[in-house]
């Protein structure tokens, strides 16, 4: 990733930096339901698939992504819910 | 001939001998009709996410196959029928990894992990956007960019 993200918190009204997709580039990660450490990063803790928008995963990548989840689960490899 | 990559589980109370035998009799089914198992990979004794037939835990095994499709239809059919499988995925692949999979890497470097910092900004899921669902508190990451309210500077709400 390169820059952090915008340093003050409240104050910056509606400024927003531009997120990239992690997936897309050359040094990305491949998605693979094998891959519990990645997939865990787009799901939340109740275990949940993270949107788009706030993961700013592209549209290509998001419908790939819910593709390994849904696999990840199935093989109780992540939960379907928390609690 | 087809690329294809299966995991099962194989119940908690057989021993690792008897899981990667297991394994071996589904890649001599794929083998004696006319397919090979290229890779054969045994995860362990895991944790389920949640309980399948009672079974808390079970044993993992990856095949990776390159087999006609008739091969693995026998090869799922005997797995449906065994009891010592709880569950089982086959997923047609577009090439078959070499080297260790996924699974395994992430077994091989649990040890010496570096800090990932905050590798993608954790704390961007935070705050209190799913209308009080409690989705995804933010989670304490110790030294570096913790405890930073992004409440005000989220993601979704400019674009609309």
């Amino acid at each position: 990733m390169n820059g952090a993200r915008k340093p003050g918190g409240r104050g910056g009204a509606f400024f927003r930096r531009r997120k990239s997709c992690p997936f897309s580039g050359d040094k990305a990660p491949k998605i693979d339901y094998k891959d519990v450490r990645l997939l865990s990063r787009y799901v939340s803790e109740r275990g949940k698939i993270v949107p788009s928008r706030i993961s700013a995963v592209s549209a290509k990548k998001q419908r790939e992504l819910a593709n390994a989840i849904k696999r990840a689960r199935f093989l109780a490899l992540i939960p379907y819910a928390v609690r | 001939m087809t690329y294809y990559e299966n995991v099962f589980i194989a119940r908690q109370d057989i021993s690792q001998p008897q899981a990667e035998a297991l394994g071996e009799a589904f890649a001599k089914v794929v083998a004696d009709l006319g397919g090979k198992v290229t890779k054969r990979e045994y995860w362990g004794l895991r944790n389920l996410a949640f309980r399948i037939k009672k079974n808390r835990k079970g044993h993992y095994l990856l095949l990776n196959i390159d087999a006609p499709a008739a091969a693995v239809h026998e090869m799922e059919r005997q797995m449906r029928i065994n009891e010592d499988v709880i569950r089982h995925l086959t997923v047609r692949v577009e090439e078959l990894e070499e080297g260790p999979s996924a699974m395994m890497r992430a077994r091989d470097q649990r040890d010496e992990r570096p800090g990932r910092g905050d590798r993608f900004g954790g704390d961007r899921f935070g705050g209190d956007r799913f209308g009080g669902d409690r989705d995804r508190p933010r989670r304490s990451r110790g030294e570096e960019g913790a405890p930073r309210d992004l409440g005000s500077d989220d993601g979704e709400g400019g674009g609309s």
